[in-house]
């Protein structure tokens, strides 16, 4: 490991420098076959099953495009807001690797199939930045190569390496942003937002799986420094590889701290890939643009240009679903949330919940307060994941109904919740085995009330005399008295009446 | 009995689909003219003696049941050149990197024939990875011309050629990127033919020049070509750049040039293609066939095709790119050699010492010319400028083609050159393609019909006629036509089992012209 | 046109992957140079407003339905490999960094 590189404090990184950025994210797509062939498409499995022919590179095969992956293609351009090429091709970029079975990728170049978008970027206080989109262009995966010997898996110090090629050739789409700028000290925080919601925008596309920790969505971060009042940009760095969204922000705030230490000691920074080490935050020097390749991009020749069609872009642009962007929007106003209360209700992963909730009758308020209360707390003692728990959005909303015509409380209905988590059926069969109903018989409620009162005739004579909140001592009689089945709010009402009977 | 070598694919068709000879005694005949004479002509590396007597017995076995025949070929054998893949038997490319590599896939073109019951007698020699025109470049021997032992066989495809012309084969696949099936018919005497390019599948066919190779009948007759044709043509999804159109009715269109009878056809002559740097000889026996045509009743008209010079150059810039980039996946990493794999070496160290050592000299050439040309900063003055004389080419193409059915020309400026005579000038071997390359830059079809043979040294001359894309028919009707009106050259070839070669060269020009 | 070193040569086959010799430099240069060039040529003609042609037939949208095709067996994806391990392709170390 090379010496640890001098940070500057990042207070005083801003007072001297505006921070550039510009994100390069991949995405496997989800199709069930290979970008240029009919392999399986599918994460893992045994070594070398996923292969053939073509995504082997052998000598006389050919690729076809996956007309699916094109839509997914055409989809998340239009999602971005991105114009789509009328007419363009796959190019070769030419260079060797061993996991590359053709040493050469079929990408686009110089002719994406989108190009010229937007996302806009909710930041947590409800700051909306725009970032604006270079390009999205559709290219293959390469295979995986696994070190053996020496350090366990590093490529330094291996003695051979093993390769398996079932990755090779799935499907890719590189989206690539255009010089963020002018986000100051939040370019971090901007940069984790942008792949957050990027992340979000491909899951409601359902093109990707989107699973960063599978490299099904991969993130590589340049950045570059530019004195205060310069219009120029520096000299960028790239970052490869980023695997989680927090990993995306550290990244860039370390680059940050890192390159404004290189330029206040007279030093130039290295146009270079880096390599983002997770343990401690950092990133570490990789290889740097003199030695970069000379990819020979040319027209592959083995396809054929593509010319979507006005009606096909059309036909695919009614397939969007609602927009993240647009749907939180919709939901902070429907459901009338604060910004904290929005933010929360995403971070808690449960707005379809809520939603389907909703549809199924309950008010969003205590939809919302079911979910991102009560049941992602039984959910995070499970550890598991609150879609998993086995209780259905319509189920809530059953329950929000008997608490809402009286026939539950609150606390009557937290029980029936636990026993349809419990698999004792749906909420009414719950209420029903457990005997949960709430006492609204008012001629037993009048007994306990009466035996209550007179056990305490002190607490009798100060609510007479005018102290009604000392009515809440004879409640609480009176539930524990009826097990908690009783409507506390209806007791309350049976005391007041009865005192001033008395 | 007759000698069942000496046979058209038509003939020998007829007879085995009539049980009055069974595939099996075909097929074996040829093996036995392989096992007599190939080891002087060189033209196989690989013979699939059972594999071939397999495919004949099924065809017999059908033919006894009484089944219609899998196609109008259907037992006659063939030969293929080691460029397509064949699974289970070793495909080379002629290059030492492949040496033992045995494809685990057909190409299109190998299902194709085995499907159509022609049993595949064994893969033909070719210049590496169909780099070349003269078969020199195999890293595993000179394939000889039939006619003369010390001239070579043309190239890239000298092996399928010259099995044909010393009839080891009725039929023989060939590939064609720059006229890697034409000249060597041409300077073997024998029919060739590329198709439009995208009317064979090239799936299967190791890349060469993805944007210039098409797979090819080769044969004695064009009308055995033809019938091979019909069998490996037609749209294949595993290649996107194949055509999604019926294949053109060259059958048809043969057997209508057989009557004769050119009435109504007009026929342009490539003014940019003769004069300065021709074999004189092959000039004459140009002048000769155009007056044949003329005779059959085509109207001839002189026709300009100014950027057909610009093709060579456009040529040895677009193939040699392509292939730079084609050949990269050859890195000793998933299959064929590997070299210095001794634990001292990296994966990197091994990828450029195999390369260095399983390519042979044209091959690299290639390779650094084509990684020259896309290279940034040279890109847009060499690979992109040769891109925009392909369109000039096209334009001429279109415009000559308003006028006239067919173009004619020389297939080849000279006849069959002396082995090692151009191996050290690159340059000098490249001219060979001269006139063949521009139907490859523009995707049209194209054929080399035997003219007659040079009156200077008795050796085959062939006249080209090149077709509109997918107007692949037109050249069979006037290949045919032409054919009926000349002499077959083949008969004229030295009988290769009396004592080898028989010195060709000596005729007089009173001979050659009978 | 520019004349092509000897070092330019060296540049192209380590960018191809070709260890070439001392000698092979030497006759490259010299043959490279005089087909660069005759090729050169091609520059006469490439006028601005010509498009350029990449690809011989007007073909456009050859798409594949996305449907699995079966493919290799792991034993004939492994049977022309030089060396293989536990399913997969045995190579020597690699040294370079993905890209």
């Amino acid at each position: 490991m090379t010496a640890v590189a001098d940070l500057m404090d990042y207070a005083e990184v801003l007072e001297r420098f505006d921070p550039v950025l510009g994100l390069e994210v991949h995405v496997e797509l989800n199709t069930d076959t290979k970008m240029f062939c009919g392999c399986a498409n599918l994460f893992g499995g045994e070594p070398n099953t996923h292969v053939c022919p073509t995504c082997l590179g052998l000598p006389g095969s050919l690729p076809v495009v996956n007309g699916k992956a094109v839509e997914s293609a055409i989809r998340i351009g239009l999602a971005l807001n991105c114009e789509i090429a009328s007419w363009c091709r796959f190019a070769r970029k030419n260079y060797f690797y061993p996991d590359m079975p053709k040493n050469f990728q079929t990408s686009q170049y110089d002719e994406p199939i989108a190009f010229n978008g937007y996302l806009d970027v909710t930041l947590d206080d409800g700051e909306v930045v725009r970032v604006h989109i270079e390009r999205a262009h559709m290219e293959e995966d390469t295979g995986k190569s696994l070190h053996v010997g020496g350090a366990t898996g590093r490529i330094h110090g291996a003695e051979h390496s093993l390769l398996d090629y079932n990755r090779a050739g799935v499907p890719l789409i590189e989206i690539v942003t255009k010089p963020i700028v002018g986000t100051g000290d939040r370019a971090p925080e901007v940069a984790r937002a942008y792949v957050t919601a990027l992340r979000d925008l491909l899951r409601a596309l359902d093109v990707s799986d989107v699973r960063m920790d599978q490299g099904s969505l991969r993130c590589d971060a340049n950045v570059s420094l530019m004195p205060k009042g310069a219009s120029e940009f520096g000299t960028r760095t790239e970052t490869k590889n980023v695997n989680s969204l927090r990993s995306v922000e550290r990244a860039v705030r370390y680059e940050m701290t890192r390159q404004a230490a290189v330029l206040a000691a007279g030093g130039h920074v290295t146009q270079e890939t880096r390599h983002f080490q997770e343990a401690d935050g950092s990133t570490s020097s990789g290889r740097t643009k003199e030695t970069a390749e000379d990819y020979r991009y040319f027209p592959e020749p083995d396809l054929v240009p593509m010319a979507p069609s006005a009606e096909w872009i059309e036909q695919l642009r009614a397939t969007l679903p609602e927009m993240p962007a647009v749907r939180r929007d919709r939901i902070r106003v429907e459901w009338e949330l604060t910004a904290e209360e929005l933010r929360d209700l995403f971070n808690s992963g449960a707005v379809e919940l809520v939603e389907a909730t909703v549809a199924a009758g309950a008010k969003p308020g205590e939809a919302r307060g079911w979910w991102v209360n009560f049941l992602a707390q039984e959910a995070n003692t499970r550890e598991a994941e609150l879609t998993a728990l086995p209780i259905t959005p319509k189920q809530v909303a059953r329950v929000i109904e008997l608490v809402g015509s009286g026939e539950l409380t609150n606390k009557l209905a937290r029980e029936v919740v636990k026993g349809v988590l419990a698999g004792e059926g749906e909420p009414d069969e719950v209420v029903e085995k457990r005997g949960l109903k709430v006492v609204s018989d008012d001629s037993a409620l009048l007994a306990a009330v009466d035996a209550a009162l007179a056990a305490q005739p002190d607490v009798a004579d100060k609510i007479r005399g005018g102290k009604v909140q000392a009515a809440g001592a004879i409640v609480g009689a009176v539930m524990k008295a009826t097990k908690g089945q009783a409507d506390a709010k209806r007791v309350r009402e049976l005391i007041l009446q009865r005192v001033a009977e008395q | 009995m007759t000698d069942l070598t000496k046979l058209t694919a038509a003939e020998l068709a007829g007879k085995i689909h009539a049980r009055e000879v069974s595939s099996v005694e075909v097929t074996q005949a040829h093996l036995d003219r392989i096992a007599e004479v190939d080891s002087f002509v060189h033209a196989f590396l690989h013979v699939d003696a059972d594999g071939a007597l397999a495919a004949a017995r099924a065809v017999d076995d059908a033919v006894g049941r009484g089944d219609a025949p899998a196609s109008a070929i259907a037992g006659v054998p063939l030969a293929l050149k080691d460029v397509l893949t064949t699974k289970g038997i070793p495909t080379t490319c002629g290059s030492r990197t492949l040496e033992g590599w045995i494809p685990p896939y057909d190409a299109t073109v190998t299902r194709k024939l085995r499907e159509a019951g022609v049993p595949i007698l064994g893969k033909t020699n070719m210049d590496e990875f169909a780099m070349g025109s003269s078969t020199e470049n195999s890293a595993f021997g000179v394939t000889r011309n039939p006619w003369d032992d010390t001239r070579i066989p043309g190239g890239s495809g000298g092996g399928s050629a010259a099995s044909i012309a010393a009839f080891e084969a009725p039929l023989a696949i060939g590939t064609d990127t720059g006229g890697s099936i034409r000249q060597p018919g041409a300077v073997t005497g024998t029919v060739g033919v590329k198709p439009t390019y995208g009317g064979v599948s090239r799936y299967g066919l190791v890349a060469f020049s993805s944007s210039l190779d098409q797979a090819g009948p080769c044969a004695r007759t064009v009308l055995d070509a033809a019938l091979l044709h019909e069998v490996i043509a037609g749209h294949d999804r595993m290649d996107s750049t194949s055509i999604d159109a019926p294949v053109p009715a060259v059958v048809a269109a043969a057997r209508e040039g057989l009557r004769g009878d050119l009435t109504g056809m007009k026929v342009g002559v490539v003014k940019e293609f003769g004069g300065d740097g021709y074999q004189p000889g092959v000039q004459r026996s140009f002048e000769a066939a155009v007056a044949q045509l003329r005779a059959l009743g085509a109207e001839v008209v002189e026709v300009s095709c100014p950027n057909f010079t610009y093709a060579l150059p456009a040529y040895y810039l677009i193939a040699p790119s392509e292939c730079s980039s084609n050949l990269a996946r050859f890195d000793a990493m998933r299959y064929g050699l590997r070299v210095s794999d001794d634990g001292a070496h990296s994966a990197e160290e091994v990828m450029s010492l195999t390369r260095e050592e399983g390519f042979g000299a044209e091959v690299k050439r290639r390779i650094m010319l084509g990684t020259y040309a896309l290279s940034s900063g040279y890109y847009d003055a060499y690979y992109g400028s040769a891109q925009k004389v392909r369109t000039l080419i096209r334009r001429d193409f279109d415009a000559a083609f308003e006028k006239v059915d067919v173009l004619v020309s020389p297939t080849t400026p000279t006849t069959a050159f002396k082995i090692g005579e151009r191996v050290d000038d690159p340059m000098a071997m490249y001219l060979a393609d001269l006139c063949t390359i521009p139907a490859n830059l523009a995707g049209n079809a194209a054929m080399s019909v035997p003219s007659g043979l040079s009156d200077e040294d008795g050796l085959p001359v062939g006249l080209q006629i090149m077709a509109p894309a997918l107007a692949d028919d037109r050249l069979y009707r006037v290949g045919a036509a032409f054919e009926a009106a000349r002499e077959p050259v083949l008969d004229r070839v030295p009988d290769l089992t009396r004592g080898g070669f028989v010195p060709a060269g000596a005729l007089s020009p009173a001979e050659a012209a009978k | 046109m520019p004349k092509i070193s000897r070092d330019e040569v060296a540049h192209l086959a380590k960018l191809a992957r070709l260890a070439v010799t001392e000698h092979e430099l030497d006759v490259f240069a010299g043959q490279l140079d005089h087909i660069l060039d005759a090729v050169a040529k091609v520059s006469e003609v490439a006028a601005e407003d010509i498009p350029p042609t990449s690809h011989a037939v007007p073909l456009t949208n050859v798409f594949r339905e996305d449907v699995v095709r079966p493919g290799l067996t792991q034993q004939q994806a492994l049977a022309g490999a030089p060396a293989a391990e536990e399913g997969r392709f045995r190579v020597p170390r690699i040294l370079g960094e993905e890209q």
